[in-house]
């Protein structure tokens, strides 16, 4: 079959890809298209047209700045209707557009395109939200800091130089830089970036973990308490080249807070040094501080007097239990018990389904949340196993496509191959809620899960399905209404990852542990 | 110690700005806080490391660069708008600017004889012939040929020409000086439309005309400014651009004023039949003004040209191949690019194949924020690329967005006695990519054709983009470039 491609160029006419790539999946939904990109014009986005075969849909002489359609089709007319498609779906999103404005046309007040233009709107403005791609942020965030403005940034791929400039900015000025690649905060009951929507209260969350931040934040709203503020540092903030100074900046803020009077401190494993040097900033608090290093020495965190917790949830009921909720946290030692034991029982029905050489599988779109599970793992079944943890959300499956919490395309497709792989038997699964995330993203995973099972079903196998919802009541998806969806499809849900995690290796060891081991059950 | 910023946010919550997905700013609008999303798009059209430079050029109370730009471009604006330039006598130019023998100024930036377009070289010739220099067109053509003509810019002796912007040193030229700087400013007194020597005609009529302004007009404007005393040049403009002039491509308003003014002292100083004639002049010439303007221009971005650091635009101009710029920061350094063909309506029989590359030092208005910066006051002039009143109010509110001030001495009617957009600042330029915009006259390509339309030219972008660079380079820049 031969294939055209045909393309359309938009000068000057900056989408960001998130939306174009929106609309790429809808084109490639129309008969006869074999494959459609929109992207702008940069030299890294013509490379990518031009290994897809697809160079001839870039007019001569594109700047960066002008945005491309390219298509891939059967025939002409297929590739025509296809761009007729691609244009109505720009124009309806060109809500007042400013495209036309450099033409002089007497639109009163067209949106601000520059950090200038808006700050002459909203002059009192504390605070920049910064999401463009990467290449273009730290520019976007020095004008901002030189403005006078904290910021939130959101992109990634910025350098580890451009980063040590930022903050290096941001010290002198007494502001505070979250990121890069900061996916969440909440400052001040507001969310920022892929928050969930949680009460507020008396504790307040400094993380260099953006998932790890959206679990211990939304089960500290199960369990009664809130959120004061929850500062989101940027993956990178804790690596020896940055040396923390964001973490160190927010939790100073925290620990001098009015509002906030737990403190939680939440990273992945950081550089010796620079846990150190952030332990040292919280010796002998004023307030108590939970500090979760996940896989760190809880010895070093108690020698500074602070509370260490081995999972977010365990950092959630510490924290709710500091701030005084006792009540209420549900983190009592009589509900954990009866959670571990409602745990036991399923894992114990569940292993004797399973295969007893079986394998997890943790199909991930929270990077901490994956770390989380693999800690729990090897805690629990030790090491030399072949289970595969994969976070759907690092760059490497992410590169020209949406974020998996936006997008579930690619983890569906992985979700489905389990079904055919004879050597898993748990998948393990996060669903993270929110402001940002798909609108339902538990109804968007239920037909690859049922198709999975199914697949495992008719080879004779049982799937086992364990997962969590990260999220609340008052999230835009509604926590009661995904967590059933997923009941519905068979997933066993547990209420934070760590538990999940602790299930799938429950029947893992059960499995082992079964006699009847062979799997002849269907689910 | 007081709060520190981030201490702020904390405590009166956040008030927000998004860059970037659209969809960030809706959970905070909900929420209850204040958010305004910029319809963002990559800075420097896409051009990364000028976005970053741009980013560190940025105002900044803290950093010394941002902090030194900041401060130069205040103290140029301060004397740009404190400007006041009168016009004080017509003096021949050999005097007023010391122009030596065999010298010819031309409009825009530097260029070779060889290099220049139709229009100019046509003038070259004209005023070779004007000043005897040779006898015939072949005879000019050989001189300048020869090397023996000495070509510079008027820009660099603190003068300006429409079009071609020949000027010769018997040329009658208008004296401007900033009665608050004290600095001064020529022009060349306008021709009206028809055969010219600044569209490249040097035939009888125009060499009549040259002889005339030379012989007769100047030294009469001459005594007729004495009686009057100096013009204020900025309060005619003030009134003119409430009468529906921009103060580039329309000047009738403007002539007629100076007409007012002039009048009485030509009937009491001159005899009969000179002020009968020069007052014939005036009125047959709607652009006579443009000159007094573009002079006016002149005196007053030259009060703010040479302040170090400084990124405002103090000169814009074209010779026909190339676009100039000039910074107030980077002394006499010119920045070019090719110059392109006006977009603009064209007289019956011609067409964008017959035009000239846009030419002339006029653009100065620009600079100044008149002209096409002032279009809100001009709807008649927007006709020219087709467009509406709406246009004409759009245009001058786009040239809001790379300019550092509001004249507050020229209130625009149109837009709420709003000043017109003063002061072009590289950064903005380069940042948004918005080029400035420029009311102009199309010149035929061939010399002496004349005047063949008008319309809007855009100043090339990348002028603004070198310039920016060689700016950054004379700042003690941290970090990389």
């Amino acid at each position: 079959m031969t294939t055209v491609v045909r393309g359309a160029t938009y000068a000057n006419s900056y989408r960001d890809s998130v939306e174009l790539m929106g609309i790429a999946a809808e084109l490639e939904r129309l008969p006869g298209i074999v494959r459609a990109g929109l992207v702008m014009a940069t030299p890294a986005n013509l490379g990518v047209l031009a290994e897809a075969g697809m160079t001839a849909a870039a007019a001569e002489g594109v700047r960066p700045s002008d945005m491309i359609v390219a298509i891939a089709a059967e025939t002409d007319e297929a590739a025509a209707a296809a761009l007729a498609r691609a244009d109505e779906l720009l124009t309806a999103g060109a809500s007042g557009g400013g495209g036309t404005e450099d033409e002089g046309t007497g639109s009163q007040a067209a949106a601000p395109s520059t950090l200038r233009d808006a700050l002459e709107r909203l002059p009192e403005a504390n605070l920049a939200l910064i999401s463009t791609p990467g290449t273009y942020a730290t520019a976007e965030a020095v004008k901002a800091l030189k403005h006078g403005l904290n910021v939130f940034l959101f992109s990634d791929n910025v350098s580890v130089e451009d980063e040590l400039e930022l903050k290096r900015l941001a010290a002198a000025r007494g502001l505070l830089v979250m990121g890069p690649d900061c996916g969440t905060a909440i400052v001040g009951g507001i969310p920022l970036g892929f928050a969930n929507a949680v009460r507020r209260g008396p504790i307040g969350i400094a993380a260099a973990s953006g998932t790890g931040l959206q679990q211990v934040s939304t089960l500290v709203h199960r369990y009664g308490s809130g959120i004061s503020h929850a500062l989101g540092t940027g993956g990178r903030d804790l690596d020896e080249r940055i040396g923390g100074s964001t973490m160190l900046a927010a939790t100073k803020l925290l620990l001098d807070d009015p509002s906030t009077t737990v403190v939680v401190l939440i990273s992945k494993p950081p550089s010796a040094r620079v846990a150190a040097a952030i332990l040292e900033a919280v010796r002998d608090a004023t307030k108590p501080v939970v500090v979760t290093f996940l896989g760190g020495d809880p010895a070093a965190i108690r020698a500074v007097g602070a509370h260490p917790a081995a999972t977010f949830e365990e950092a959630a009921r510490l924290a709710t239990r500091l701030a005084g909720w006792v009540q209420d946290a549900g983190g009592t030692t009589d509900d954990v018990t009866m959670e571990d034991a409602a745990t036991n029982a399923l894992a114990a029905a569940t292993g004797r389904l399973v295969h007893r050489d079986a394998t997890i599988v943790g199909l991930y779109s929270g990077g901490s949340l994956a770390g989380e599970a693999k800690l729990v793992l090897k805690g629990a079944l030790g090491p030399g196993r072949h289970d595969r943890i994969i976070d759907l959300g690092d760059d490497e499956y992410t590169v020209g496509r949406p974020h998996p919490m936006i997008d579930p395309r690619l983890r569906n497709e992985h979700i489905v191959a389990t079904g055919d792989d004879p050597g898993v038997g748990v998948l393990l699964l996060d669903v993270v809620l929110g402001y940002g995330s798909n609108s339902d993203p538990a109804g968007a995973m239920v037909p690859a899960i049922l198709d999975a099972r199914q697949r495992a079903a008719s080879a004779g196998r049982h799937l086992a399905v364990v997962g969590s919802v990260v999220g609340t009541d008052e999230d835009p998806q509604g926590l009661a209404l995904q967590e059933r969806l997923l009941k519905q499809a068979g997933v066993a849900l547990e209420g934070s990852n760590a538990r999940a995690a602790g299930l799938a290796a429950a029947i893992i060891v059960a499995a082992r542990g079964s006699a009847t081991a062979g799997g002849t059950a269907v689910g | 110690m007081s709060e520190s910023r981030m201490q702020s946010m904390l405590t009166d919550g956040v008030r927000a700005v998004n860059v970037g997905l659209a969809g960030f700013a809706e959970p905070i609008r909900e929420h209850g806080a204040p958010v305004v999303a910029l319809d963002w798009r990559p800075p420097a059209a896409g051009d990364r490391d000028l976005g970053l430079l741009l980013a560190r050029l940025e105002d900044d109370p803290i950093d010394g660069v941002g902090r030194q730009i900041a401060a130069a471009n205040a103290t140029v604006m301060e004397r740009i708008l404190a400007a006041r330039p009168m016009l004080l006598d017509v003096r021949p130019a050999a005097e007023a600017l010391g122009l030596g023998e065999r010298t010819l100024l031309h409009s825009g930036p530097p260029i070779a004889w060889e290099r220049m377009c139709g229009p100019v070289q046509g003038a070259v010739i004209g005023a070779c012939l004007f000043e005897g220099w040779a006898a015939t067109p072949d005879e000019a053509r050989a001189l300048a040929d020869s090397g023996a003509v000495r070509f510079e810019p008027c820009h660099h002796r603190s003068a300006v020409g429409p079009m071609a912007g020949v000027i010769s040193p018997s040329m009658p030229v208008l004296v401007a000086e900033n009665a608050t700087g004290g600095n001064r400013a020529h022009a060349t007194l306008n021709e009206g439309l028809g055969k010219v020597l600044r569209f490249g005609a040097y035939d009888a009529s125009v060499m009549e005309r040259l002889h005339w302004f030379a012989d007769v007009l100047g030294p009469a404007l001459s005594a007729v400014l004495r009686s009057t005393g100096p013009i204020d040049l900025k309060a005619i403009t003030a009134q003119a651009l409430q009468m529906g002039d921009e103060g580039h491509n329309r000047n009738v308003a403007a002539t007629s004023l100076l007409t007012r003014i002039l009048a009485p002292a030509i009937v009491s100083t001159l005899p009969t039949a000179t002020a009968v004639a020069m007052l014939g002049f005036l009125r047959g010439n709607d652009h006579f003004f443009l000159n007094l303007s573009m002079a006016a221009s002149k005196v007053t971005m030259d009060a703010g040209h040479g302040v170090p650091g400084s990124t405002v635009v103090t000169a814009m101009s074209r010779n026909g191949v190339d676009f100039g710029i000039r910074l107030a920061g980077t002394g006499d350094r010119w920045f070019t690019a090719p110059v392109g063909v006006p977009d603009g309506l064209y007289f019956p029989g011609y067409g964008p194949e017959d035009a000239n590359p846009d030419l002339g030092d006029s653009s100065i208005t620009e600079t100044a924020g008149i002209g096409g910066f002032a279009m809100a006051a001009a709807p008649a002039i927007v006709r020219f690329v087709g467009g509406t009143p709406a246009d004409a109010l759009g245009f001058t509110r786009l040239m809001e967005k790379i300019t550092l001030a509001r004249n507050p001495g020229y209130g625009l009617p149109a837009l709420a006695f709003a000043g017109t957009p003063t002061g072009i600042d590289t950064r903005r330029v380069v940042e948004t990519g918005i080029a400035p915009v420029i009311n102009t006259g199309i010149a035929h390509r061939e010399a002496g054709v004349g005047q063949i339309g008008a319309g809007i030219a855009r100043a090339p972008l990348s002028c603004f983009e070198d310039a920016l660079r060689a700016l950054a380079g004379t700042l003690p820049m941290e970090g990389g470039q």
